[in-house]
């Protein structure tokens, strides 16, 4: 009793001291130059690796020039939300190969943590003196927008292959409109993000669970297969319920699907409701599950060892 | 002006740059350490040595709060790690034992990025980074990419990144393995210099006996224990033996084929 009612009124004094000299750019500021920093070593890094840059901008182009075309005589898609008429199968699949790419990068940068962490990087960003919470999820804010730079060429790209959002123009002050086709790449935009954010947090999560590096191929085949698959990406739910009812019960089990579905409706111009707060639910849950599994006194890396810790 | 400015409610662990004391630390059954307790005063070079594997990485996770120590305390300008990790963070500089520069970026960008983490920009990020470089040496070298650099020159890097915040206490675990001889000298020098110069305290791990000096303190740690702190004549003195790597193997009791072995 006595010991709080001193920490009390010693705190002002305290705090003030303690911050001192270098308070300064830990306000607000601080946590800007921070959070910008984080990002801009992402991006920095993503435009030097060109490979990487190919290789996820040639996936789903693969998909989109390849198999949707040949799928494009087999299936036929009819007239679901948010279409108002029929579509060709490659328009039914960019959302879907929009979201592919999403869940590629996440673990990609899943798999970049679990190799940071070996290598220091990921101890380099614990050290800083900001909140854990802040620092991982401005690392996967970082993630976010290196798959969304992607996400844009692919959807340009696709542009010149005449798939083109359907969303209706955007209305601007003093008559102005954004129009048509380009009112969709800006509404797709939160779709994106919120996306990306969920899948990000969901690979921070696996990063602090999965030990070794060659396990990415275990993630490839458990996690991104599955997942990608068993949701509407590449076929509609109902066409899914006609062959299998169980295969249509795990997909709509799937967070992906909504993620999926929230890109596809973001992309026409409106919002899928459901799908927004399933996505925001998972994220939150997911961001909460990755925060703890970092969190030095409650998470894993204190009970496993963590990095380096045979030494 | 910043121990002036700190005024911890311990005055004598305000004097230590770094106060560790009763830390034990264990996974799963495995102890990997024992009742630890050692000081880092300001202006001192502190050799902490052992063998791989005798608790010296996991002593710098703690230190780090890469995970937290769940006895004992830890206490960096008497800021409590566990408690206080923002004020203690603040004033600590690392060099980790892996290399953690991003290979594909440049010096310069290397040393934002890390100014950044310590919520640094602008032209004082700028000025701090350019000042960082020019303590090691490496001015010329701004602009090239870190895989361009060899060894020595990516941990004198390393170096200068640590010294952003401008730390009173200096971590270092293991930081001259894998460099060559005249590597070696120069990062021993530089951070030498930070300590007869700035008063920095300085925590050096290491598992090789020719990187002590005569006057720095010896902290022994050997399989997650204490065996030994204090000045080298007394390290020498306590062992009974007749020079530094004698009294290392007769306290650790390990034979110059085990020793041989590490290196």
């Amino acid at each position: 009793m006595s010991r709080s009612t001193t920490s009390t009124v010693a705190a002002p004094a305290v705090s003030a001291a303690d911050v001192g000299p270098t308070s300064d750019h830990m306000r607000l500021a601080g946590y800007w130059a921070c959070f910008r920093g984080i990002v801009w070593r992402e991006v920095l890094r993503f435009l030097h690796q060109r490979e990487r840059f190919l290789s996820a901008l040639v996936r789903p182009l693969v998909w989109l020039f390849i198999f949707a075309a040949g799928f494009r005589q087999v299936l036929g898609v009819s007239i679901i939300p948010p279409y108002q008429s029929y579509v060709l199968y490659e328009t039914f699949v960019t959302p879907g190969l929009v979201g592919m790419i999403l869940l590629f990068n996440a673990m990609q940068s899943s798999l970049s943590m679990v190799y940071d962490r070996e290598t220091g990087a990921m101890r380099t960003l614990l050290v800083s003196p900001f909140p854990r919470s802040f620092l991982l999820t401005s690392k996967i804010i970082g993630g976010v927008a290196v798959a969304m730079l992607q996400a844009y060429v692919f959807l340009a790209v696709a542009y010149y292959w005449e798939i083109e959002p359907g969303a209706p123009p955007i209305p601007l002050p003093f008559g102005f409109a954004i129009p048509h086709p380009f009112a969709g790449y800006i509404t797709v935009a939160p779709a994106l993000f919120l996306s990306g954010l969920m899948l990000g947090a969901l690979a921070l999560f696996m990063s602090s669970v999965i030990r070794q590096l060659e396990n990415f191929a275990g993630v490839m085949n458990f996690v991104i297969f599955p997942m990608f698959f068993a949701s509407s990406a590449l076929y509609p739910l109902w066409r899914i319920k006609e062959s299998s009812p169980l295969l249509y019960e795990i997909c709509r089990l799937n967070p992906f699907t909504y993620v999926v579905e929230l890109i596809r409706f973001g992309y026409h111009g409106q919002v899928d409701w459901v799908s927004l707060a399933v996505v925001l639910g998972c994220t939150v849950l997911f961001l909460g599950a990755a925060i703890y599994a970092y969190n030095p006194s409650k998470g894993l890396i204190g009970r496993r060892g963590g990095p380096g810790a045979g030494a | 002006m910043m121990p002036a400015s700190v005024q911890p409610r311990d005055t004598a662990a305000a004097m230590e740059a770094l106060s560790v004391s009763g830390v034990s630390h264990a996974f799963g059954d495995r102890k990997a350490l024992d009742g630890v307790s050692l000081t880092v005063p300001h202006g001192t070079f502190v050799v902490l040595l052992g063998l791989n594997g005798a608790g010296k990485s996991t002593l710098f996770s703690l230190i780090t709060r890469l995970y937290d120590n769940v006895s004992g305390e830890i206490r960096i300008l008497g800021h409590d790690v566990r408690r206080r990790p923002t004020a203690a963070l603040q004033r600590l500089g690392v060099v980790f034992q892996s290399r953690t520069l991003d290979t594909d970026l440049t010096l310069i960008q290397n040393l934002q990025y890390h100014a950044a983490l310590h919520g640094l920009s602008g032209r004082d990020a700028q000025q701090r980074c350019r000042a960082a470089l020019e303590r090691v040496g490496l001015t010329d070298r701004a602009d090239a990419k870190v895989r361009a650099l060899s060894g020595g020159q990516a941990r004198r890097v390393e170096i200068a990144r640590s010294l952003l915040q401008r730390p009173s206490l200096l971590l270092l675990d293991e930081p001259t393995v894998g460099l060559d001889i005249g590597s070696r000298e120069s990062v021993m020098n530089i951070v030498r210099s930070l300590v007869a110069k700035e008063g920095m305290g300085v925590l050096w791990a290491t598992h090789l006996i020719d990187e002590i000096a005569p006057t720095d303190q010896i902290v022994l740690l050997h399989k997650g224990r204490i065996l030994y702190t204090g000045g080298v004549p007394g390290f020498i003195g306590a062992a009974g033996a007749d020079s530094v790597r004698n009294a290392f193997r007769k306290l650790t009791g390990t034979s110059a084929s085990a020793e041989s072995d590490v290196e």
